[in-house]
């Protein structure tokens, strides 16, 4: 693990109201920053607001008061197109669900936002996409469609996709939501092996207190305020 | 990879997935454009055998003397205009209906490069006797060359020669419904009698079919001299004057100048034949109206087709937004489907237009009266290709639009979290 000091996420006095059905708070000044390398999970009931924190940190949600930095840039007030672009380069993305499209085969999933990236020509793009899978382990299924593999399987094409651009952060919501206790056990060992060998920088909001005890730190929200931030 | 490309692609494993329903859209699009084209070939080619009958048989500007035209009286050329003077039912004062210096004016007229011939015309009122009968007519004594030059009388003869009525004393060449009615033939003679009460021997060296009833049950031709003599008129006594123009669109400014320059009407063949020519904007209004509802009709399907992809693929579409794809790259995918569909509906609609254009013009419809009609008068005019394509895509445009764009404001943060 790196532990140079090298902050890569900082978000200071994030306030989040949701107006339907009433007007409610659901972030409460939340204010904290995360290192290169950190594998960090992000805890609380349900409601706590922990899903909403994650996607006020995505850039996709920018309702919000306070401001969010990544990787030195200034996103909050950004246009959706600004943020549009920063996200594919920046930002990759595992859901509880693996949101493959149905209709496109793995590898195409896992290349389609390398392409829209648009930096490396095709072939490159389809090395790139073969090499994520590889290390995914699913390189055999790289030209089935998405819903003729099992869900461990389509969870590690999703993470694939997640990983085509090299992003800064990787951020995940209930990553192994959807998953039996092998598949999480193979997915938190994925995950366990790019923050370590890879230094590459994990979000992922989880109700699992197994899989958070294994992360290397644990921030806790509750009622939309932040409990702890323990390292 | 520029971005377009990559949204077509996307676009197309869209549409290749859900083969049924891309037809069926795209079906609507080749209806209404298919339909189109029939039809405006249809009128099109009605529009374009009327016009061409109509201007065969009209001169571009014609030029004669108009009995309406009220000259002021002596009284008030000097006073002007005074409610001291007032002349009740005022009719024109007896002068005769010719042209004076006719044949200077069409020596004249001859000389402009813009035209490409006049033709003198002498119409006399005459009564046809057919035993006990008179028949209503007119005969028109021309300049049997120049008329054929103009008009290609020449090319009209069903019966004779056009030469004959040059060498033969007293001969016409009598219009084809007339030849019917009286039942007479080639080297037959008739008697006609002329409003003022004379009564000519006249011998028929041809018989003239122009295509419109109205003529040929009336009319005959016979030479300048033969309808002068008819009339006891002197052998510069003209009418009218048939010009025809190099270009037949400069005719109004053209027919604006003779009047002016030699003070007699000059009416130029859009005033003469102003109804035909509404007739032939009312079809068009009819079959463009017809087109646009139908093509309405095909834009709401593909409208329906493609909300319902956006409401199918509405994960797709978050996850998209998520990787990175922005909302006028989303919005282009589905643009690119309804331009897909438009273009390939209206060129399909284009084809089986053509083939439908085909068929028409084969099936058999006979016409008496009007030219050698065996079949209906089709026009392929590309023109109106063009026009049936640019139609099928701004359809589909505008169809594809308002989805497109709601595609594009899908908020991905919201069908993500409301699982």
């Amino acid at each position: 693990m790196k532990e140079e000091n090298d902050i890569v996420l900082r978000c200071s006095s994030i306030v989040k109201y949701f107006t339907t059905p009433v007007k409610f708070k659901a972030l409460n000044n939340i204010s904290f920053t995360i290192q290169r390398g950190e594998f960090l999970s992000l805890i609380g009931k349900s409601g706590s607001g922990k899903s909403t924190l994650l996607y006020v940190l995505s850039t996709m949600d920018t309702d919000y008061e306070g401001t969010l930095e990544i990787n030195n840039t200034l996103l909050t007030g950004k246009t959706l197109n600004q943020l549009s672009d920063f996200r594919n380069e920046h930002i990759g993305f595992v859901f509880q669900f693996h949101f493959l499209l149905p209709e496109f085969s793995c590898l195409k999933n896992v290349m389609l936002p390398a392409l829209k990236l648009g930096k490396k020509s095709e072939k490159e793009v389809e090395h790139d996409a073969y090499e994520k899978l590889r290390l995914l382990g699913v390189a055999d299924q790289a030209l089935k469609t998405a819903n003729t593999l099992s869900g461990g399987q389509q969870q590690r094409v999703a993470i694939a996709r997640a990983l085509i651009n090299n992003p800064t952060i990787i951020m995940g919501d209930e990553p192994t939501g959807n998953l039996d206790k092998t598949n999480s056990d193979i997915v938190f060992g994925i995950f366990r092996e790019l923050t370590a060998d890879y230094g590459q920088t994990i979000i992922a909001v989880t109700h699992d207190q197994d899989f958070a005890q294994r992360t290397d730190r644990i921030i806790e929200l509750s009622d939309g305020e932040l409990l702890t931030s323990n390292r | 990879m520029t971005q377009y490309t990559l949204a077509s692609q996307i676009a197309f494993v869209h549409l290749m997935s859900r083969k049924k329903q891309t037809f069926i859209a795209a079906l609507g699009v080749t209806f209404g454009i298919s339909v189109f084209i029939a039809m405006i070939g249809m009128m099109n080619g009605i529009n374009n055998l009327l016009e061409d009958l109509t201007l065969s048989a009209t001169p571009h500007i014609h030029m004669y003397r108009d009995i309406q035209r009220r000259e002021p009286s002596v009284m008030q050329r000097l006073l002007g205009n005074t409610p001291l003077i007032e002349v009740h039912h005022e009719r024109p004062k007896n002068e005769q209906k010719k042209l004076r210096n006719a044949l200077t004016m069409l020596d004249y007229i001859r000389k402009d490069p813009d035209v490409y011939g006049a033709s003198p015309l002498l119409t006399a009122q005459v009564f046809y006797q057919y035993g006990q009968h008179e028949i209503g007519g007119t005969i028109a004594g021309v300049d049997i060359l120049e008329e054929h030059k103009l008009f290609g009388i020449g090319d009209k003869l069903i019966g004779g020669n056009l030469y004959d009525v040059l060498t033969t004393d007293n001969g016409i060449i009598i219009g084809s419904g007339l030849a019917e009615t009286m039942q007479v033939n080639v080297g037959d003679k008739i008697n006609v009698t002329t409003v003022t009460g004379t009564r000519v021997l006249l011998r028929i060296v041809g018989i003239v079919q122009m295509g419109i009833g109205a003529i040929d049950n009336s009319r005959s031709y016979s030479t300048l001299h033969t309808a002068q003599r008819l009339l006891q008129k002197d052998k510069s006594f003209i009418t009218d004057i048939n010009i025809k123009l190099r270009d037949l669109y400069k005719a109004k400014d053209k027919s604006h100048l003779y009047s002016n320059l030699f003070g007699y009407k000059a009416e130029d063949w859009e005033t003469a034949n102003a109804s035909i020519l509404v007739s032939f904007t009312l079809r068009n209004t009819i079959t463009y109206s017809v087109s646009v509802a139908l093509l309405i009709v095909a834009g709401f399907g593909i409208y329906n087709i493609l909300n319902m992809t956006i409401y199918e693929k509405m994960r797709d579409i978050a996850i998209l937004k998520a990787t990175g794809f922005s909302g006028g790259d989303v919005k282009a995918i589905f643009m690119i489907q309804a331009l897909s569909l438009g273009l390939g509906g209206a060129i399909a609609g284009l084809l089986v237009g053509l083939l439908m254009s085909y068929g028409i013009s084969k099936i058999p419809f006979e016409a008496k009266g009007v030219i050698n009609l065996t079949s209906l008068p089709m026009s392929f005019s590309p023109l109106y290709y063009a026009i049936g394509l640019v139609f099928g895509l701004l359809t589909t445009a505008a169809a594809g639009y308002l989805p497109s764009r709601k595609a594009g404001k899908i908020d991905p943060v919201e069908i993500i979290r409301g699982k």
